[in-house]
């Protein structure tokens, strides 16, 4: 069985316990089922295995199988998503749609796809929503108390790197989290992509979830180092509507944050049928 | 599964959950929340029994309701039972709604590898006496809204409490001419839950209903379809 005794900070132990029942008993892990593979059971019965990069050697056979099970699975936890960030002269834009999705049945349009970490980072949630609420508040926490014992605010790279730890540590457990941790620090705007494979990435742009293809398509075509602050955040909601469009798993409202030196600061809350509309009436008038 | 190791690992074909079905909603107002739950105990084709509580008073301020399968209704709700009095005791004041609703995501996301099999809505009044509703998934997504149906007949009530709460898709009413009071209320959700008995073979018998305000919980119950 895993333990995270390894991983986690001694200090962050007693944050750990109060999650738990069991308080007077120190635990600083998630519980486990008293059985021979648990984090398996715990996959078979969670409908949330993120599409993983296969490699060419797997059969076909193997793909169905792992769609079966998915379908099988009985607790199907809330997912589905367009999230997206770009870093460019003046920030970080991040803009989100605003859908969960538990099978076919649509949970929720009104869910918070983005989680302040503090008030210059942003976290977006995508995959599993249990998974990235919890452990971004997590993040939120432990930023916090290195920003008190350092007496310094935290910078980006370090804030994802501890939340890529964390999330290395459970690896092969089955959770889902596709992250982005947007912020603006010392070094400007910083932008780096979180995943529960371990992965750690930086770049410029990202989009994350089912319907990202879509937003990089509008995405990629429009972006530029010298956006003005208006064309940055157009061309960020324009790349979620587009995606909310053609994705079934994406939808709601569109919602678009902007990260400067001044902090983060939500900028718009649009329905996405009528963002639609709006750019329509756009078009038709250009011509 | 394939780990990294390119072992090929079977699925595990043991699994202890069971759905012993039941519908719940709540509906929140500008001071007030409604709560309602089915209280019908079905496993597969039969009834096991006509009366199994799903609901669970926490403070005068809050209250949960949860379907799913029964055995992990009863220890989340003893859990939670407990928890809010070890609060009490050490704070010296009842939790408020809004911690009991993060309490209840904490309890639910520890349980993430083995989850617990139940499908919760905390409703009530929070600190400013504005009426809330927090819905769960299974591993505790948390979020806030303003009224949420879960259970069987959650996609029966959902889209109709979209129709008449929040006033989605309605041409003949404008948003602020609207205003949701507490009789309109208790009515719509009475209606929603019965609407759902007439449908959903796992929903009937009886439905403990309770109103939350200012002034405490007031609980009710009336009869469903016994068929």
């Amino acid at each position: 069985m895993f333990t995270l005794g390894s991983v986690l900070d001694n200090d962050f132990k007693s944050t750990i316990e109060d999650f738990s029942f069991e308080t007077e008993f120190s635990t600083n892990q998630l519980m486990l089922p008293n059985i021979e593979k648990p984090f398996e059971f715990a996959q078979s019965i969670i409908g949330l295995e993120k599409d993983l990069q296969e490699n060419e050697n797997q059969l076909m056979f193997h793909q169905q199988k792992k769609e079966e099970r998915k379908e099988r699975a009985l607790i199907k936890g809330y997912k589905g998503t367009t999230t997206l960030a770009f870093i460019y002269e003046k920030g970080t834009v991040v803009a989100v749609d605003s859908r969960a999705t538990s099978g076919q049945y649509i949970a929720s349009q009104s869910v918070q796809k983005v989680v302040p970490v503090n008030e210059y980072m942003l976290g977006t949630l995508a995959g599993g929503a249990a998974d990235c609420q919890f452990f971004l508040a997590h993040l939120g926490r432990i930023c916090n108390l290195y920003e008190l014992r350092n007496n310094e605010k935290i910078s980006v790279a370090a804030a994802s790197k501890l939340l890529n730890n964390i999330l290395y540590s459970y690896r092969n457990y089955g959770l889902s989290v596709g992250s982005m941790i947007c912020g603006y620090d010392t070094r400007g705007p910083q932008l780096y992509y979180i995943d529960s494979d371990g992965s750690r990435l930086k770049n410029s742009l990202f989009s994350v979830g089912s319907g990202s293809p879509f937003a990089y398509g509008v995405l990629d075509a429009g972006y530029r180092w010298d956006l003005s602050k208006e064309e940055a955040l157009d061309l960020g909601r324009r790349a979620i509507c587009a995606a909310t469009f053609k994705d079934s798993y994406s939808g709601g409202t569109v919602k678009v944050y902007h990260i400067d030196e001044n902090g983060w600061v939500k900028i718009s809350d649009d329905d996405a049928s009528e963002l639609w509309y709006r750019y329509e009436e756009k078009e038709k008038k250009k011509k | 599964m394939e780990t990294y190791l390119g072992e090929k690992q079977q699925a595990s074909q043991w699994s202890p959950y069971i759905n012993n079905g039941g519908s719940c909603l709540a509906v929140a107002g500008e001071d007030f929340a409604v709560i309602a739950s089915d209280t019908r105990m079905s496993l597969g084709y039969s009834i096991k029994t006509r009366y199994s509580t799903k609901y669970l008073k926490i403070t005068e301020k809050c209250s949960i309701v949860s379907s799913g399968m029964q055995a992990d209704i009863f220890t989340l709700h003893k859990v939670l039972k407990s928890r809010a009095q070890i609060y009490e005791q050490k704070h010296g004041k009842p939790m408020s709604t809004d911690a009991v609703a993060k309490l209840v995501s904490r309890l639910l996301y520890y349980r993430r590898f083995f989850p617990y099999y139940t499908f919760n809505i905390v409703a009530g009044i929070d600190d400013e006496g504005v009426g809330c509703v927090f819905s769960y998934d299974a591993i505790g997504t948390l979020e806030r809204v303003k009224y949420s149906a879960s259970g069987s007949g959650s996609s029966l009530i959902e889209p109709v409490l979209d129709n008449q709460v929040a006033l989605k898709n309605r041409n003949d009413i404008k948003k602020e001419d609207y205003k949701l009071t507490k009789e309109n209320a208790i009515d719509l959700v009475k209606d929603a839950i019965t609407s759902a008995g007439e449908r959903d073979i796992y929903t009937g018998d009886f439905v403990e209903i309770s109103i939350i305000d200012i002034n405490g919980t007031h609980e009710d119950k009336f009869e469903l379809r016994f068929d």
